[in-house]
């Protein structure tokens, strides 16, 4: 016998497969530095749904909803730096190709 | 229940739109409508508060700092946009079906799942358990942001004495 809270997990999950498939295939195949990002974000996405799920089935919102919270702003730092290291990169090579930034100066 | 199933058909759709789009700032708005269905979903499933900070921080601060990187770069011209949405198309045409197939058999492998879920309801106040039970996890949070603001401050002064 499966349960309410079981049912809402089986719905789930392949949802949130196919949103990290879509993530890393997006991060694998660009190679645009901003585009990579918002494959990133799909991918951050994917698990924020996934802790909010597991949290809801196990009946322990409080937790799930803490630890998404600190997820979300950590997620926000990790953007703005890097979104500042890719204007530099901009800014150096005049490019946002990955390829572009191969040749390292030390 | 079939509300949160069109709910995340079309967050599926909004996700894919992120990889269709010649354009980053569609890319980017799009993401941002990504966000507003787990904003959805979130209130859903009984958690407000973490929808509230999706809804504010992701689609909202996200997006701009998305768009205001995209205003710094150089925008492309029409021949580019069209060259790059053939080899977008050539490069992104299996990617729906790949995510339609992983999504049916994972759907396939759990379907005869049963796991034996908890009863106990614990601690139910999200206040609580952010202050009392998960100091750790706040001064790691407090240490990121600090590291954070110490990388933009770098960035930013680099770029001042140019």
């Amino acid at each position: 016998m499966s349960t309410p809270n079981m049912e809402v997990l089986k719905i789930f999950i392949p949802f949130i497969v196919m949103l990290i498939i879509i993530g890393f295939y997006y991060v694998l195949m660009t190679k645009n530095l901003i585009r990579i990002l918002l494959g990133l974000e799909i991918i951050t996405k994917a698990a924020i749904l996934a802790i909010i799920v597991a949290g809801y089935v196990t009946n322990n919102m409080a937790m799930a909803q803490s630890l998404v919270i600190i997820i979300i702003i950590i997620e926000v730092f990790v953007i703005a730096v890097a979104a500042g290291v890719i204007i530099h990169i901009y800014k150096q090579t005049g490019s946002v190709d990955v390829r572009s930034i191969r040749n390292l100066k030390g | 229940m079939s509300l949160i199933l069109i709910i995340l058909i079309i967050l599926i759709v909004t996700a894919m739109m992120v990889v269709f789009s010649s354009k980053l700032i569609i890319g980017a708005i799009s993401l941002a409508l990504t966000s507003i269905m787990i904003t959805i979903l979130m209130f859903q499933l009984n958690s407000p508060l973490a929808a509230v900070f999706e809804l504010s921080i992701c689609a909202g601060l996200i997006t701009v700092i998305f768009i205001t990187t995209i205003s710094f770069v150089k925008p492309a011209t029409e021949e580019e946009l069209i060259v790059s949405r053939k080899r977008r198309l050539k490069k992104y045409i299996y990617l729906p079906v790949l995510v339609a197939i992983a999504g049916y058999l994972v759907s396939l492998a759990i379907r005869p799942l049963s796991l034996k879920l908890p009863e106990i309801i614990q601690e139910t106040n999200v206040r609580n358990v952010l202050w009392n039970l998960r100091q750790v996890d706040l001064l790691g949070q407090a240490i990121v942001l600090l590291i954070g603001v110490f990388g933009i401050v770098v960035l930013f002064k680099e770029g001042r004495k140019k």
